[in-house]
């Protein structure tokens, strides 16, 4: 299966996984997302980096219609992935979501055992034939989850008993057990202590190597140390978008070396 | 990659790399699920509702009849041979006269009656006479003993017709249903065409249900919730009057002082324990204590509002603080800081802010006791005819009565269909009570609820 | 009324109280309201509470032992022999209050002088006929050891009367003496009728508490009284309901409780569904103005009395199914005798707590986070498969707890039941076949005339403390699950 992806990435794309194109995001009357253009490449860790209330979570949202579960809002323009748009109307939510994959703020382990939480996605999805092909599916997103090793001896466990860092990681392997292409975090340390979010962190920088990864951060370093490509959000706005280095260190617009400089956010 | 997505389903483990636009069949299947499942869901609410709008049809469709009442009006001659044989308007002998000697002038008036129309029937005076309420000759009687200067004159009445010819004009009774019924003949019916088609019998607005008292199984057409009514007004002072200030003390104390122990624990798990009792439960409370040990008298408002305080106390009590609990501590900590007791914190500012939702939630509590039934019927508040309204305060709480539900409850145990379209009305009645009292609780929410 | 005019002196007293230690209290300060320790309001209601609350207080307390008191004294006298073959201590007891009672009212009438009946000894008058006179019915000839026991039962309660008359006068008289004298400008009034409120407002909280002991007290006194008479053994575990009031009936729970528990089963069965599935959708789904519209309206049926929802099924819904399966009727069957039946009765009942299943649901739906929906929908589940696998697992032990109290209150619905379930005590599969339960056997064993001696009439109570047992122990159960779901998500 992976082969077949690769060809069709290949082909299709030239590494554009997700390609945004004037995109505005309306809630109620308020305009969160202004003209949003941003191309997010194949195997390559993006950073979303701005002040509260910019938009970049709102816009994640946008990338898998999470926000198709909130009733006020509104989106325009088109997101493309691998060329297809994901507003059209005849795609449906459900499997887009299951190729864009994503990891939640605050851990959200379901209250069910370690071992369900990773099979529900599979499950749902038809991804298995068997038990023996799901025992397979789970245990190849724990081990890429980077928590197989803790948690091999209790399966059966609930995933809510585990400490916070392990809930995130059960949370990672959960999305990627349904073998998605994209993987959307919103902001996956936050709720972490320091050791936990360097391991999260670790293992984001393995998951690259399979898949495009976009993730929500506050924190500058994170996007800093994880990140290839950043994209700087501000009142709606993407002010900047570029190499991570390059914005980092020799910003273009003056917005953007205030704000890593510390002066406004 | 499209060839992925038509491959048929369950074949091999699905991969999802083909396109988004085309929706595979697992996915098909699902939103299918999806659909069934939020029909079930609107099938549920949809049920809800139309059991609703059953329930209401029904009530409105049979209770309006009780609102109307069929009557005749005849003009009476009131023979002073039968009513004052000694002619000298003694009103003890006036009074001797049973509603049995006032049978005649009936009859007497009702020949008359189908003479002056012209109408052609086979019917004796009696049989006549029959369409007539049996409540007709009292009301005769007690018209001659408040004017017995009347007596000798010809008096226009308006005189009840029996249930079984208001039944025949409301469409309860028809020509089929009475082949068995000794109450009424199909001749009778032609007299009451008849007489309806000369506008001498119309069916009017009855204010005499409203207003009126119970009768005996034989009148359906006299009965009346008016006296009942009274029951549950003295019933619900009785409540307004213990439940209020005893809810509001006990939600005072365990809103604002009680510490944290034992005592304040098996208070708090009393009360939500008895908002869940039956509320038979409290009537047999009621029946021990109130009537077999104190013994107060049985059937008396008095003691069914004592039963119903209790029933309702926990309901007043968890509004009341939940009420006091949204007034915020700012307050109390700003009477505290001018030098305030902790009861004048309470007393002067507290409770004046809580008050509208406590009076909320005291309304609330009374239309849930106006309501009940069940505890009255082991008062004793069924079973018998409440007749004559109360005069006094102590009569309205310590005579016996009957309430509302208890009324109706007993209309419907009777075999007289005519008493079901009473309890019908009844129901009516009771509902645009409740209906009143909760759009008020409502709007008071509404105009006073403040958000701190 | 003696006690209504004693209620009004005691609060005429205090109104006076009120004023007068007012005035005395700002006399003593020299007329400068400054000079007092407390408001001067306060040293008024001092004077009130003391003149009022202790002496109804005692008042209270004379009322309920009295009678007690009473009825120990009097039933001591009648000697055992005197009770006869069929009858027990407590019938005679009845009879002796009946013959006070008839006493009382025929002086009240005039019929006898005060004096005639202290001294009315059996015999010289028709004591008998002479009650009919008055009202009282007796059920035979009244014996001299009976008349001796209702004289002295008037006796005592006359004395009582009096001497509660005294006590309680002269306690309010004391409070106000007391309280008056103690009105000086450096009294510490505030903080002495503020410790008075709160030991009201004490006494007012543990009404509840009273409340409960009253319920169990009552009926644990009755129920004993009933196995006394009835062997306690063929109460529970007899198959038999046959109540004869000549005595020697058959008086079993089980029949009872398989009818209460069967049309409770059959409530559930239609409200648990139609509940959930409302609650799910209006939670889950609906758009706002839906659910602003159709929440109200569905619980319109929870504030709907018992009364109607009984009508309901005695003349619509029981003729309606009775129009289906009776003889003669639309199907052609003959499964169904009369309108009332079990599923008349289950089915009412079921709509009735449609609207009590789903707003607990409803509520115990939303506590689950939204961050558990979140992460199903992004993983590609639809919002069925979210509601189902995630939702629904994570709320069910609330869930339960909502259906226990459901259940409880099925059990101990009444109205009904009395109007639709029937009044035939047996074990039937057949939900057509009319049953009854035990809501419905106490009020028919405690309306009308009750003889509180009778085995017939007291079983009542014991039905009653089966019925409160089992419905407290659901809400506890209940109450526990759902307290313990709801620290899960705080």
């Amino acid at each position: 299966m992976n082969d077949m992806t690769l060809m069709d990435n290949t082909v299709d794309t030239q590494n554009i996984k997700i390609a945004a194109k004037d995109v505005n995001v309306h809630y109620g009357d308020s305009h969160a997302i202004k003209d949003v253009n941003v191309e997010i490449e194949d195997k390559t860790v993006t950073a979303f980096i701005g002040p509260s209330g910019c938009g970049k979570s709102t816009f994640l949202r946008c990338l898998n219609r999470m926000n198709d579960t909130i009733d006020i809002c509104r989106v325009k323009g088109d997101i493309l992935l691998d060329g297809e748009d994901i507003y059209d109307r005849r795609v449906d939510p459900v499997q887009l979501r299951a190729k864009v994959g994503m990891v939640f703020q605050k851990p959200n382990p379901f209250p069910k055992s370690i071992y369900d939480n990773v099979a529900y996605g599979p499950r749902i999805h038809g991804l298995a034939r068997n038990k023996a092909e799901l025992d397979e599916i789970v245990e190849k997103s724990l081990r890429r989850g980077a928590i197989w090793d803790e948690v091999k001896d209790r399966l059966d466990a609930p995933g809510t008993g585990l400490s916070g860092g392990q809930q995130q990681r059960l949370c990672i392997a959960r999305a990627v057990a349904t073998e998605p292409e994209v993987l959307l975090m919103d902001e996956p340390c936050s709720a972490l202590d320091p050791i936990a979010t360097a391991q999260v962190e670790e293992l984001i920088d393995e998951l690259r190597s399979r898949y495009s990864v976009v993730i929500v951060t506050h924190s500058m370093q994170q996007a800093a140390r994880v990140s290839q490509k950043t994209a700087f959000f501000h009142l709606g706005n993407l002010v900047e978008f570029g190499p991570t280095g390059q914005i980092f260190t020799n910003p273009e617009d003056a917005r953007t070396e205030s704000y890593i400089t510390g002066r406004i956010g | 990659m499209t060839d992925l997505s038509q491959s048929p389903a369950g074949a091999e483990p699905r991969k999802h790399g083909g396109s988004l636009l085309q929706q595979t069949s697992h996915t098909k299947k699902r939103n299918a699920a999806e659909t069934r499942f939020k029909a079930y869901g609107i099938a549920a609410i949809a049920a809800g509702l139309l059991m609703l709008v059953i329930l209401v049809t029904t009530i409105v469709g049979k209770g309006t009849g009780a609102f109307q009442q069929t009557f005749v009006t005849l003009n009476v001659e009131l023979l002073e041979a039968k009513l004052d044989k000694k002619g000298n308007r003694d009103l003890a002998d006036i009074k001797k006269v049973t509603t049995f000697g006032y049978a005649p002038i009936i009859k007497g008036a009702m020949e008359a009656a189908v003479a002056d129309l012209g109408i052609e029937t086979s019917l004796k005076p009696k049989q006549l006479a029959g369409i007539l309420s049996k409540d007709v000759a009292a009301q005769l009687r007690d018209y001659v003993i408040a004017n017995p200067d009347q007596i000798g004159q010809t008096v226009e009445f308006r005189f009840l017709a029996s249930g079984r010819v208001d039944g025949y004009l409301k469409g309860r009774v028809t020509r089929d249903s009475i082949a068995n019924d000794k109450n009424i003949s199909p001749e009778q019916l032609d007299l009451v065409d008849a007489l309806a088609a000369a506008g001498v019998l119309e069916k009017t607005f009855n204010l005499d249900f409203i207003t009126g008292a119970d009768a005996s199984d034989a009148r359906p057409e006299a009965a009346g919730i008016g006296v009942a009514m009274l029951g549950s007004l003295f019933m619900m002072l009785v409540v307004l009057a213990l439940a209020l200030p005893i809810g509001v003390a006990a939600s005072i104390y365990l809103e604002e002082f009680a510490p944290q122990n034992w005592l304040t624990d098996m208070i708090e798990v009393n009360i939500s324990n008895l908002a869940a009792v039956p509320s038979i439960v409290f009537g047999i409370l009621g029946l021990a204590v109130f009537i077999n040990y104190m013994h107060l008298p049985t059937s008396a408002p008095l003691v069914g509002g004592l039963v119903l305080t209790l029933m309702t106390l926990p309901t007043i009590i968890i509004s009341t603080r939940a009420s006091l609990k949204s007034v915020p501590p700012s307050i109390r900590d700003a009477a505290l800081g001018v030098g305030a007791s902790k009861m004048q914190a309470v007393f002067h500012h507290v409770l004046p802010l809580a008050a509208p939702g406590i009076l909320t939630g005291t309304i609330i509590g009374l239309a849930q006791a106006l309501g009940e039934t069940a505890p009255l019927l082991l008062i004793g508040m069924v079973g018998f005819i409440a007749s004559n309204a109360p005069e006094t305060l102590a009569d309205g709480l310590l005579a016996p009565n009957s309430a509302m539900p208890a009324q109706i409850y007993e209309w419907a145990k009777r075999a007289d269909p005519a008493f079901y379209e009473r309890a019908w009305g009844g129901i009516i009645i009771l509902l645009i009570f409740l209906v009143t009292m909760n759009t008020f609780a409502v709007i008071l929410r509404r105009r006073f609820e403040r958000r701190w | 009324m003696p006690t209504f005019w004693l209620v009004a002196l005691l609060i005429a007293l205090s109104a006076v109280g009120f004023y007068g230690g007012r005035r005395r209290a700002i006399a003593t300060a020299g007329g400068d309201v400054k000079e007092l320790h407390s408001l001067p309001s306060y040293y008024g209601y001092h004077v009130a509470l003391a003149a009022f609350v202790p002496a109804i207080a005692a008042l209270a307390i004379w009322l309920l032992a009295q009678p007690m008191f009473v009825e120990t004294r009097v039933s001591g006298m009648i000697p055992s022999e005197a009770v006869p073959e069929s009858s027990t201590l407590g019938l005679v007891m009845s009879d002796v209050r009946r013959v006070a009672e008839g006493l009382d009212l025929a002086v009240e009438q005039g019929l006898l002088t005060a004096r005639e009946a202290r001294n009315a000894v059996g015999g010289e008058q028709d004591l008998r006929a002479l009650m009919g006179d008055v009202g009282v019915a007796l059920g035979n000839e009244v014996r001299p050891e009976v008349l001796a026991a209702a004289q002295t039962y008037r006796n005592l309660s006359h004395t009582g009367r009096t001497a509660m008359t005294v006590v309680v006068a002269l306690l309010a008289l004391g409070g106000f003496a007391w309280a008056y004298s103690r009105s000086h400008k450096d009294f510490r009034a505030r903080n002495v009728v503020e410790r008075a409120v709160l030991a009201l407002l004490i006494l007012a909280a543990s009404l509840a508490i009273l409340t409960t002991i009253g319920i169990v007290l009552s009926m644990l006194f009755e129920t004993k009284n009933f196995f006394g008479l009835h062997s306690w053994t063929d109460f529970f575990f007899g198959t038999t309901w046959a109540p004869n009031f000549r005595g020697d009936s058959d008086l079993s729970i089980l029949p009872l409780l398989w009818g209460t528990l069967y049309i409770s089963f059959i409530a559930l069965l239609v409200a648990v569904p139609v509940g959930l599935f409302a609650a799910i959708y209006l939670s889950e789904y609906a758009s706002g103005a839906v659910r602003a519209f159709a929440k109200p309206l569905l619980e319109i049926l929870a504030g709907i009395p018992t009364i109607v929802y009984g009508l309901f099924a005695l003349l619509t819904v029981g003729p309606a199914l009775a129009n289906l399966f009776s003889k003669g009727g639309l199907l052609g069957v003959e499964w169904m005798a009369g309108a009332t039946s079990v599923l008349t009765a289950g089915l009412v009942m079921g709509i009735m707590l449609i609207p009590f299943v789903s707003s607990l649901s409803d509520d115990i739906i939303n506590a689950v986070p939204q961050a558990m929906r979140d992460g199903s929908l992004g993983l590609g589940a639809t919002k069925s498969e979210t509601v189902r696998q995630v939702v629904m697992p994570a709320a069910l032990p609330g869930i339960v707890g909502a259906v226990l109290l459901a259940a409880s209150r099925a059990i101990g619905e009444t109205m009904i039941v009395v109007m639709g379930a029937g009044a035939i005590a047996k074990f039937s599969a057949n939900p057509l076949e009319s049953m009854t339960t035990i809501t419905t056997r106490i009020v028919s064993q405690l309306t009308g005339d009750t003889d509180f001696a009778s085995p017939e009439t007291l079983v009542a109570f014991a039905l009653g403390l089966t019925l409160f047992v089992l419905t407290l122990g659901l809400n506890v159960l209940a109450l526990y699950i759902v307290r313990k779901y709801r620290e899960q998500y705080d």
